[in-house]
């Protein structure tokens, strides 16, 4: 059977992969439409009866619901800000980027929509520092929209006002964080903060705050669109509507696909991205991105619905990245290979996350070099229940925020299915090595 | 719905505007380890817990510093939250169940501390923390038995300097962000912060920018493990082997606590003590290691007498009996005013009561100034209303009329850049030049020097709820909107190169705001103490004027000057034309510190007779007749009084080498070479006698000293809620890294302060008198003279400055650096390097006007001497007006060579040189 994308928010990049980007492109294809309908109505009605109604969850990897999210606001408190989060970091996430880089008035015209539901003045785009070409778009279509008035005073008439600021990020992954994002704004370390207060109350400057995902919010003026209702009947039970899945690794045809939730992991990479790469052998693969638990062939026709996958399969789907890895892979080697990226991208500021990071790369690096020892694996899960007490998600973490308890996926994993290639990797008497407590 | 076209943003509130609902303070019960507590609402868990003897550990925590939750130590669980809670940062709730000890929380502590030493080397051994290491006792408690670590650990080159006082040891430091905390949020300068990220995150300063702050070294003593030392104490001592004493620092009048610290007779160490009304826990660098001056080589251990034109050494009996017979021979032959003292603000109160008695009662004197000079009238001093410190916190307002508070008294600066910013009080800036607490006013007006009187008056008028006739003061009309509280007046000298007089005449107009109350920012060590205790001409101990409380002690002392005396000033001069025969130094350098150096030279030049009591020879002593080595602070028991009147105790640490003695003994051998026994054994003794005799001072005596946790703030009955009374002083016993936590601050009721009062009288033999208050103990002494008044100012002071100003003129404004040529600073190695050349500042467009470029060199005249120094712009000057550092003796110009004390201000001719 073959399968389909189902293209809401890539459909225009898609359709004019010549221009897309261009404010020209945009009007030609409806674009800020949604914006006028939005203005007509009142924020609290595109609020509850478009977003809420819709059931979008965000699509940086927690899956918050939007809406509600939205509704934390302490009423009467003002200026509240908008952040829409383009910090796009997890390894082998690529879909923001392509947002970004492809369909920037789209980012836009849903950020003064969100901007407009909470009655925020002004919204900041934080941009990955790395994506130059996409910042320069998207610095161009600020410049564009503000010529053409959709941002600035009184937009289109309605009383409105607005300013949509792009600031590019200095190279942290722990920036896209939410809390560590709105430091990075402010001008400080890019280091997460303690919750509570929760952005919704104190985020930027102190003031209300609302941080959404590039997709989240591109996806926004199709749900005016569509009608909130209507989008709500996309997907499968509580992960309405479609996302962007970055499909990368061992597969024929890698790259970006949007499909409705519910399919199934096989629709995705069989049916999508032609499957494994030289008819090999499905080995294991990471469903949401770099801090995921990993999945097994087994789990390929379970369908793409955030619960289930969190709940039932004790993983999550995260930012959308599938990772594809072949029979020929040496798990252990790409357990090392993530565990160094977190220990290189730990902000350093809680303990755990610092130095257990730290000390999780040494110990597959060990391993990964043939200096391993039996009891390895049961002393990184030891003190991985540390950082991530119960070694489970829902993280019950020791950390300020989810990096920490990210660099214990790939060891979970380990653990939970290549317990033994790990062990026959260990070599008792590999090297002499001091075996302390043996 | 629509909305009006918007708010432009400009006109947003600020973003610091925003504050949580405010809730009145509301008491929860919160169950901790089954145990219910009482807590108030919104107070943090790790603090409620600590206050009701449950101890959750913790590295980054800080009482003093605002939560940040990086070291996790302190995760506790609460039900109904998933995980577990970091105690630091969690608000108790009402009905809230904490555990604190359960197998899953033990077990995540003990991980958080294997992840905390996987790259902390084990070298305790050598680290000067090791002892006293919360990491070592932690460890000890909660932590792991032994490593399961063999990786390599992380590496450093170590230790690394960040400034010349402080080494850093990366491989030692864990994280905590305690240093760059207080750095950032207490002395308001981020001049550290975290640089790398993950296991490589290190403190680091700016490049070639050392970490060089007044306060720099505060953040030895916050550091919980032993990352950053402070070069003085690195391998001095283990901390086993050191003694403490608990103790009031003398270096300025802020006295902050401190813990002294020594091993085998030696000072090595003070680290501050958190005092709730006084420093918070915080000591300048300055007052942390003027101990290295009590041991320095220069002192003076021997009386010393001259004879052929040399000062030889000699002994005791000889000394005294020269300078006694010195200082009656000036006496009876020139009469009691041709005797004069000079200082006493170095000593404690009992030497100033000491020396007063001696000069007043004994030599008939009343020619004794404890202020060089460089102070304000004591009539403004003991007459205006005083403030105490805490009293910035509640403030309606405050304005500042002082000199660099960050400069003179370092630490009253953090308390009120901490209220001014933090707790956002309304600050309202009229000093002379840009200052420290500049950016944190809400209001800056400054005028020439010695015009003070009239934006003083123009406060006065806003502070009165009139409008503002000058714009710069409208912020502070609108930042009083809706504020109660005192109006607390920061004043002091703000310039030495002017009389004063525009600075009190600034002071008279805003003591007559309702509920306006002064904090004397004046600066030497105990001058308040001095001041109080009578070592100020036209006054007696006590803060009685002299004409006031003549019956008084002439009752108790046998004798009063017949008529008021000379001020620093009038003695010098006196001294210069032969009315002054015999001068006595009490610890005072006047060519070094007075502003006045050519007067001093000459006055020092002519003086038939000096003596000098002092532990250093300086420019001024080292021609005295007689040389009296006087014991160091450290050295001596006493007691001393702060800029806000607060009496507390100083301890001797060590005992000095040599034979010094303290001034209160110098002072009562003198007077029985002169004839009159006084029977004083001990520091204490004299303390009662202060508390018997001087008004201000009634029942302030050494049993309540020794239990007033907090000290007692002068008069006792203004200021009776606030003594906390302690059953017993004991020692400190673990160095406070931790916050030292008393017994919660109770106010002790006034019934139970008079009843502990009769209670202790029963432990010693004590007069009957001294049972009851001081009033019934006056008038059971002294049926005849009636307790003499407080003295209260009444009269404003008429003096306006004139001068000889003309186009080429910059009004000269001066004032003190911390680290100065003072003997404190040049006596103490770690300090002595830390002078900074001073430089002649101006207002850029008056240096463009001259045609000269920074650097330059420029020629400045003065009434008194011609000097060249190079000229730097600053916008933080006042156009027309210059500055120039006092006191600081690096090669160059010192502002005390410019200066004439008799002159109302100080006009410099600035010319280029050719």
């Amino acid at each position: 059977m073959p399968v389909e994308e189902t293209r809401i928010v890539t459909r225009r990049l898609r359709e004019h992969p010549e221009d897309s980007w261009t404010i020209e492109c945009y009007l030609a294809t409806g674009g800020y439409e949604m914006l006028r309908r939005a203005l007509e109505m009142a924020p609290a009605q595109v609020q509850d009866e478009q977003v809420k109604a819709s059931g979008l969850r965000g699509r940086g990897g927690a899956g918050f619901g939007t809406g509600q999210k939205w509704s934390f606001l302490p009423p009467g408190v003002y200026p509240r800000y908008l952040a829409v989060n383009g910090d796009e970091g997890e390894p082998s996430t690529f879909k923001d980027h392509m947002l970004i880089e492809r369909d920037p008035h789209q980012i836009i015209e849903g950020a003064i929509i969100a901007a407009y539901a909470i009655e925020a003045h002004h919204a900041f785009v934080y941009v990955r520092g790395e994506f130059a070409l996409g910042a320069e778009r998207l610095e161009q279509a600020v410049t564009d929209a503000y010529a053409s008035g959709f941002i600035g005073r009184d937009i289109l008439g309605s009383g409105f006002d607005l300013d949509v600021v792009v600031h590019r990020g200095a190279g942290a992954y722990i920036a896209g964080d939410e809390t560590g994002l709105l430091s990075s704004l402010e001008g400080e370390r890019a280091m997460p903060r303690i919750k509570p207060p929760f952005p919704a109350v104190q985020g930027l400057y102190a003031q209300p705050t609302v941080v959404n995902n590039v997709e989240t919010v591109s996806t926004i003026p199709h749900i005016l669109r569509m009608g909130g209702e209507e989008y709500a009947k996309l997907g499968v039970n509580r992960s309405t509507g479609t996302r962007i899945f970055s499909v990368s690794g061992h597969v024929e045809r890698p790259g970006n696909y949007e499909i409705e939730l519910g399919l199934t992991f096989r629709d995705l990479i069989e049916g999508l991205a032609g499957g494994v790469r030289g008819g090999k052998k499905l080995k294991f693969l990471i469903p949401g991105g770099a801090s995921s638990p990993w999945l097994m062939p087994q789990h390929l026709d379970e369908p793409l619905d955030m619960d289930h996958v969190t709940k039932e399969l004790r993983s999550m789907l995260g930012s959308g990245a599938v990772m594809v890895y072949d029979e020929d892979t040496n798990p252990v080697l790409v357990a090392w290979r993530l565990a160094k990226f977190f220990a290189r991208e730990s902000c350093g500021k809680c303990t755990p996350c610092r130095e257990g990071s730290f000390w999780i790369e040494r110990i597959l690096y060990r391993i990964v070099n043939g200096r391993g020892r039996p009891q390895d694996l049961d002393l990184l899960l030891s003190f991985g229940n540390h950082i991530v007490p119960g070694l489970n998600a829902p993280f019950a973490q020791t950390t300020i925020c989810a990096l920490g308890p990210s660099t214990m996926s790939p060891v979970v994993s380990l653990d939970r299915w290549f317990r033994d290639e790990v062990l026959a990797q260990c070599a008792p008497a590999a090297a002499g090595i001091p075996v302390a407590g043996a | 719905m629509k909305r009006p076209p918007g708010v432009p943003m400009s006109q947003w509130p600020s973003p610091h505007g925003y504050v949580l609902p405010a809730r009145p303070p509301e008491e929860v019960t919160v169950t901790i380890d089954g145990r219910e507590v009482k807590a108030k609402a919104g107070d943090l868990l790790i603090r409620v817990a600590q206050d009701h003897g449950t101890y959750i550990p913790r590295f980054c925590w800080h009482e003093r510093l605002m939560p940040v939750g990086m070291c996790r130590m302190c995760l506790v669980e609460v039900e109904g939250m998933r995980g577990f809670q970091i105690s630091c940062a969690t608000a108790v709730t009402d009905g809230m169940v904490v555990h604190t000890q359960t197998p899953a929380v033990k077990d995540v502590q003990e991980g958080i501390l294997e992840f905390l030493l996987i790259n902390h080397p084990l070298d305790c051994p050598i680290c000067d923390r090791g002892g006293e290491c919360p990491l070592q006792d932690q460890t000890l408690a909660f932590g792991p038995g032994e490593s399961r670590l063999i990786e390599e650990k992380r590496h450093w080159e170590k230790p690394t300097p960040l400034s010349d006082l402080i080494y850093l040891d990366r491989e030692r430091c864990i994280q905590c962000g305690r240093c760059t905390r207080f750095a950032d949020e207490i002395a308001g300068e981020p001049m550290i912060a975290f640089g790398e990220r993950g296991w490589r995150t290190e403190v680091v300063a700016f490049p070639d920018q050392p970490y060089t702050s007044n306060f720099s070294c505060n953040v030895v003593q916050l550091c919980p493990v032993g990352a950053l030392t402070a070069r003085p104490y690195r391998f001095v001592a283990r901390p086993w082997d050191l003694g403490s004493t608990e103790t009031s620092c003398t270096m300025c009048a802020v006295q902050c606590r401190g813990s002294l610290e020594s091993t085998s007779n030696h000072l090595v160490r003070l680290l501050g003590v958190d005092s709730e009304p006084v420093n918070h826990g915080w000591l300048c660098d300055k007052g942390r290691f003027y101990y290295e001056a009590v041991h320095s080589d220069d002192r003076v251990r021997t009386p010393m007498i001259r004879r052929e034109g040399e000062l030889v050494e000699c002994s005791w009996p000889e000394a005294l009996a020269a300078a006694a017979e010195g200082l009656a021979h000036a006496r009876d032959t020139h009469g009691a005013s041709s005797v004069a003292v000079l200082g006493g603000a170095r000593g404690t109160n009992e030497d100033a009561y000491a020396w007063a008695r001696l000069a007043k009662g004994v030599l008939g004197t009343d020619n004794v100034d404890a202020q060089l000079g460089d102070g304000l009238d004591p009539e403004a001093i003991l007459g205006l209303p005083g403030a105490t410190i805490a009293d910035l916190d509640r403030a309606r307002a405050i304005v500042l009329l002082a000199p660099d508070l960050r400069e003179e008294l370092p630490v009253l600066y953090l308390r009120a850049r901490r209220a001014a910013d933090e707790l956002e009080v309304p600050l309202v800036d009229l000093a002379p030049v840009a200052n420290c607490l500049t950016r944190y006013a809400t209001a800056v007006a400054r005028s020439l020097p010695g015009g003070e009187g009239h934006v003083g008056a123009a406060v006065a008028r806003v502070l009165g709820g009139e409008a503002p006739d000058d714009d710069r003061l409208q912020p502070l009309a609108d930042a009083l909107a809706g504020r109660t509280g005192p109006v607390v007046v920061v004043l002091g000298r703000t310039n030495l190169a002017d009389s004063g007089a525009g600075v009190l005449g600034a002071a008279e107009a805003l003591a007559g705001v309702a509920d306006t109350s002064f904090l004397m920012a004046i600066r030497r060590g105990n001058v308040r103490g001095a001041l109080d205790l009578g070592l100020a001409p036209r006054f007696l101990p006590g803060r009685v004027a002299l004409d006031a409380g003549r019956a008084w002690f002439t009752e108790r002392w046998g004798a009063v000057p017949a008529s008021s005396g000379l001020d620093a000033v009038g003695i010098l001069d006196a001294a210069a034309d032969g009315t002054v025969q015999a001068l006595v130094l009490l610890g005072a350098d006047p060519v070094g510190d007075f502003p006045d150096r050519e007067r001093a030279r000459a006055a020092l030049a002519s003086a038939p007779f000096v003596v000098a009591v002092d532990a250093f020879l300086t420019d001024s002593n080292h021609r005295a007749d007689v040389f009296l080595p006087a014991e160091l602070w450290g050295e001596k028991d006493g007691s001393v009084t702060n800029i806000e009147g607060r009496v507390q105790r100083v301890a001797a640490r060590i005992s000095a080498d040599g034979v010094p003695m303290p001034d209160w003994r110098v002072a009562a051998e003198l007077a029985r070479y002169l004839g009159h026994a006084w029977d004083w054994r001990s520091a204490e003794d004299v303390q009662d006698e202060i508390a018997a005799t001087c008004p201000a001072h009634a029942e302030v005596d050494a049993r309540l000293l020794r239990r007033a946790r907090d000290g007692v703030v002068l008069p006792l009955a203004d200021h009776r809620d606030s003594v906390v009374l302690e059953p017993l002083r004991v020692p400190i016993t673990h160095y406070s890294w931790e916050p030292l936590h008393p017994t919660p601050a109770e106010p002790s009721e006034p019934d139970a302060l008079a009843a502990d009062t009769a209670e202790g009288a029963s432990d010693r033999p004590r007069d009957e008198d001294a049972e009851s208050t001081l009033e019934d103990a006056s008038t059971a002494v002294s049926p005849i003279a009636p307790v003499p008044a407080l003295y209260r100012r009444v009269a404003p002071s008429g003096r306006t400055p004139t001068s000889t100003r003309d186009a080429y003129s910059l009004r000269l404004v001066s004032g003190r650096t911390l680290y100065d040529g003072g003997i404190a600073v040049s006596a103490s190695p770690s300090l002595a390097g830390l002078v900074r050349p001073p430089r002649l500042r101006c207002h850029p467009q008056d240096r463009d006007r001259l045609g000269v470029a920074d650097g330059d060199e420029v020629r400045i005249t003065s009434s008194r001497t011609t000097a060249n120094a190079t000229v730097h712009g600053d916008d933080g000057v006042v156009a027309g007006t210059c500055t120039l550092a006092f006191n600081v003796a690096t090669d160059g110009i010192d502002a005390a060579e410019l200066i004439d004390a008799r002159a109302p201000v100080t006009d410099l001719r600035v010319e280029t040189v050719r």
